[in-house]
C-alpha cells in the first residue's frame, strides 16, 4: 500500500495538526514531512496540512493527559532537532503512547530501537541548548542592547530564552539565529520573537564596530587575556580542548577568534 | 576603567590563581528574584575550556599575590622572585559584572595571597562579595577562598554573600605539611572549615523553622589536595579525603597533580611530568565513593595502598572480587549493576527502565551504550552465548587490556576522559 505524506509548515503546531489529521482520517501508512523537505513525485499520495491551533491544542492536551512530563519534554525537544525523519519517529512514539497500557513509561523503553533513537536525539538537542547557554557572547551595542548572533545545529533558541531571561533580567538583550533567520529580544519586560533583515546572512560576529559601544573591544581584550592566563601550559591537551569546544563553535567565541 | 593596567593585573593574578582546579558553579540555589542581574539556581555552565582542557566557568583570580607565607609548593610564596600585583576591590567588582553581562562567566572565584594577616585578607574578599550582592544586585555565583587563620565572625559573614567557600588542605599528610609549609598549621585551616560547616548545619535547621533565614553558602564547601608533591600514597590521599568529606560535609574534594614550579629540592624538579594519570585515577575513586556506593576500604587498603595505573579502580575491584561475578543484568539491583565494569550510572538507569519491557540481550545492551569489551566478562543476559566462565581474573585482565590497547594508547597519553564533564570518568 502506498504511504500518504502529510506536508506541513515546519512549526510544532503544524506537526501536531498533522498528527490530528492522521488520526482523523485513519490513515494506515502515514508520513509527516516538512514542506521544505518534500519533493513531489507522481506516485505519491500527499496532502498539505494547514496549521490549525485548535487541532494542535487538542493533540497536545491529549498528550498532556497521559504522558509523563519527561515524555512531553522528549517530544518537543526531539521535534526541535529538525532531523529529516523526526516526525515519523515521533509519530511512532505517539501511536505507542495512545495505545499502551503504561503511557507513563513510554519514553523509557530503551530496548525499543526508535525510542532509544529519539532519546539519543533529545540528548543531542539538550547538549546543543546547553552549549548555547555557554557559548553566547554578548556585545554591547550603542543602543544598549547586549547582542549575540548564533547558528546552532538545532533549533534550540526557544529553549534558551527562559534561561537568559532569568539571568539577564535587568539588561536588554538580543540573540539572533542567523541560520533560521529569527531572534529573541528581551526588552526588560518580556521576550519577543523578532526577524531583523539586517542580521540575516550576516557573517557571525561581523557586527560592525560603529554599532558597538566604544569600550566593547577593550572588554574582549580583557577576556582573551584572562583565557590565556588561566591556562596551564604544562598540562596542554588540545585534543581534550577541541572535544569540549569543537572547532565549528570557535566563530562564536571571543577567546578563540581573537579581537 | 584603566584597561591597560587591569590587563596587566589580570595577567599576573589569573596566572597565579590557576593552580586551584575548582571551577564548579553548580549547587547554588540563588535565584534572580528582584529583577537583578544573574541567577545561579541552574546547573553549572562551562563557558569555555582552556587549552589544557579544563572548564572555565568562573573568573578565577587572586585579589593579590603578595603573601607573607612561604609555602614551598606555591608560586605566590614570598621567596619567589615574581611580579606582584593587587586588584582594588572595585576593580574586581567591575570586571566581574562586565564579564558576566557578556555571558563569559557564571561568576567569580576570588582567592588571595595572605597580606598582613588572615583576617585582613578575608575582610577584603568579603568586601568584594558584599559589594557585588548589595550594590550590584548580583545573583551570579561567588566562590570565596576561606583564608587560613580567619576569625569565626568573618567566616560567618563570608557565607552570607558567597555561594561556596573553600580552603585547600593542599598537602594530604601532616608530615608533608611540616616539610613543605613549616609556618603553617593544620589548625589554621581546620578552624574556618569547621566554622563554615557548623554554620551550614545551623542554617539548614533554622531554615526549617524560619523561612526568612538568610541563605548561607548554599553551594557548600570544598577543598583541594596536591597530588605528588610530598611522596604520599593514594591510600593516604583518599583516606584523608574521605575523612574530610565526612567530618566537614564537603561538597567536593579536588585533586591537583603537582605542576613543578620550583627548584626547591624538597619537591619534584621543574620539568618532571605532571602526574595526570594518577590524578585521573583519584577522581575515579572519588566518584566511586560518592556515587557508586563503594566503601574506601574496598578500593584502597593495606594490601593495595596505591591504585593500579593500567586499569581503572572499578575494574581493579571487580577483578579482585571475580568470584562475585557474573551478574545477571536482568535481575541485579541498581547497586550491583553500578559495580559492573563498563557500565556507568546512565547505563544503569537505562537498563533498569528497559528491562521492564523485555529481557535484555547483547544487542539491547550494546545499543544502550555499555562498553561490552569490559562488561561482557562480568555479566549474563538474555542470550545464549557467553564468555567462557572458567577464565581467571588475570586472563580477563589480559583480554581487556588487549582489546582496548589501541584505545588506551590514545586516551592515556592524552587523558581524554579526564575532565569529561566529570560524569563520564567512570563507566
Ligand atoms: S599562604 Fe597560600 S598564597 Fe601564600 S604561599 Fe602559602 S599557599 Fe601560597
Amino acid at each position: 500500500m502506498k504511504a500518504t505524506t502529510f506536508i506541513y509548515d515546519g512549526t510544532f503546531e503544524g506537526f501536531l495538526t498533522s498528527v490530528f489529521e492522521v488520526y482523523e482520517k485513519k490513515v494506515v501508512y502515514p508520513k509527516i514531512m516538512k514542506q521544505e523537505h518534500y519533493k513531489a513525485s507522481f506516485f505519491d499520495i500527499s496532502e498539505v496540512v494547514i496549521t490549525d491551533t485548535h487541532k494542535a491544542d487538542r493533540v497536545w492536551k491529549r498528550i498532556n493527559e497521559i504522558a509523563s512530563s519527561n515524555a512531553k519534554r522528549t517530544i518537543y525537544h526531539a521535534f526541535l532537532s529538525e532531523q529529516p525523519t523526526i516526525e515519523n519517529d515521533l509519530l511512532y512514539l505517539l501511536k505507542k503512547l495512545f495505545s499502551t497500557s503504561t503511557p507513563k513509561l513510554i519514553d523509557k523503553d530503551f530496548s525499543d530501537q526508535i525510542i532509544l533513537k529519539i532519546s539519543k536525539i533529545v540528548k543531542m538537542v539538550d547538549r546543543e541548548k546547553h552549549r548555547m547557554d555557554a557559548f553566547v557572547r554578548f556585545k554591547l551595542t550603542l543602543d544598549n542592547i547586549y547582542t549575540a548572533i548564533i547558528e546552532p545545529d538545532f533549533n534550540v533558541l526557544p529553549l534558551n530564552s527562559v534561561h537568559f531571561k532569568n539571568r539577564y533580567a535587568d539588561q536588554k538583550w538580543l540573540i539572533y539565529d542567523s541560520r533560521r533567520k529569527y531572534g529573541v529580544f528581551y526588552n526588560l519586560i518580556e521576550i519577543q520573537t523578532v526577524e531583523i533583515e539586517f542580521f540575516n546572512n550576516i557573517a557571525l560576529d561581523k557586527i560592525a564596530k560603529e554599532y558597538l559601544c566604544p569600550n566593547e573591544d577593550a572588554f574582549q581584550v580583557l577576556w582573551k587575556q584572562y583565557f590565556d592566563s588561566t591556562n596551564i601550559v604544562s598540562r596542554k591537551n588540545l585534543k581534550l580542548h577541541i572535544k569540549h569546544v569543537p572547532k565549528r563553535y570557535w566563530k562564536y567565541l571571543v577567546e578563540k577568534r581573537g579581537v | 576603567m584603566n584597561f591597560e593596567r587591569i590587563k596587566e593585573k589580570l595577567e599576573i593574578l589569573a596566572d597565579a590563581a590557576k593552580y586551584d582546579v575548582s571551577c564548579s558553579s553548580s549547587g547554588s540555589k540563588r535565584t534572580n528574584k528582584n529583577k537583578g542581574l544573574g541567577d545561579s539556581s541552574g546547573m553549572g555552565i562551562c563557558h569555555t575550556y582552556t587549552e589544557d582542557g579544563r572548564c572555565v566557568s568562573l573568573l578565577k583570580i587572586l585579589l593579590t599575590n603578595h603573601c607573607i607565607y612561604d609555602c614551598a609548593y606555591c608560586v605566590t610564596r614570598r621567596s619567589n622572585d615574581i611580579k606582584r600585583a593587587a586588584f582594588k576591590v572595585q576593580e574586581v567588582v567591575d570586571l566581574t559584572i562586565s564579564f558576566y553581562r557578556r555571558n563569559y562567566i557564571e561568576g567569580l572565584f576570588l582567592s588571595s595571597g595572605i597580606f598582613k594577616n588572615g583576617d585582613y585578607t578575608m575582610e577584603r574578599l568579603i568586601q568584594v562579595a558584599k559589594k557585588l550582592r548589595e550594590e550590584e544586585n548580583f545573583n551570579g555565583y561567588i566562590h570565596l577562598k576561606s583564608i587560613p587563620g580567619a576569625s569565626d565572625e568573618l567566616m560567618r559573614e563570608a557565607g552570607l554573600y558567597a555561594d561556596r567557600l573553600s580552603i585547600n588542605i593542599e598537602i594530604p599528610t601532616e608530615k608533608g605539611l611540616k616539610l613543605l609549609a613549616p609556618e603553617k598549621n593544620r589548625k589554621d585551616f581546620i578552624q574556618p572549615m569547621q566554622k563554615v560547616a557548623n554554620e551550614i548545619i545551623q542554617y539548614k535547621s533554622e531554615k526549617k523553622l524560619i523561612k526568612s533565614t538568610p541563605i548561607y553558602a548554599p553551594a557548600g564547601q570544598s577543598t583541594q589536595m596536591i597530588v605528588g608533591a610530598s611522596g604520599e600514597t593514594d591510600a593516604e590521599i583518599m583516606y584523608t579525603s574521605s575523612y574530610f568529606y565526612k567530618k566537614f560535609n564537603l561538597k567536593r574534594v579536588y585533586y591537583s597533580g603537582y605542576v613543578p614550579i620550583s627548584y626547591d629540592n624538597r619537591l619534584p624538579s621543574i620539568g618532571s611530568d605532571v602526574p595526570i594519570l594518577r590524578e585521573n585515577r583519584l577522581y575515579q575513586t572519588d566518584w566511586l565513593l560518592r556515587f557508586y556506593g563503594f566503601d574506601i576500604r574496598e578500593l584502597l587498603n593495606k594490601e593495595n595502598p596505591n591504585l593500579d595505573t593500567d586499569i581503572d579502580p572499578k575494574l581493579s575491584w571487580a577483578l579482585r572480587n571475580f568470584g562475585n561475578f557474573p551478574i545477571d543484568v536482568n535481575r541485579a539491583d541498581k547497586n550491583m549493576l553500578a559495580r559492573i565494569p563498563g557500565i556507568g550510572l546512565k547505563s544503569v538507569y537505562k537498563i533498569i527502565n528497559a528491562r521492564r519491557f523485555r529481557k535484555l540481550n547483547w544487542e539491547h545492551l550494546k545499543a544502550i551504550g555499555i562498553s561490552l569489551n569490559r562488561a561482557k566478562y562480568f555479566i549474563v543476559c538474555d542470550s545464549r552465548t557467553f564468555e567462557s566462565k572458567d577464565r581467571t581474573a588475570a586472563q580477563v585482565k589480559g583480554l581487556i587490556l588487549g582489546s582496548i590497547k589501541s584505545k588506551f594508547h590514545h586516551s592515556y597519553s592524552n587523558q581524554l576522559n579526564l575532565f569529561d564533564g566529570q560524569q563520564k570518568i567512570i563507566s
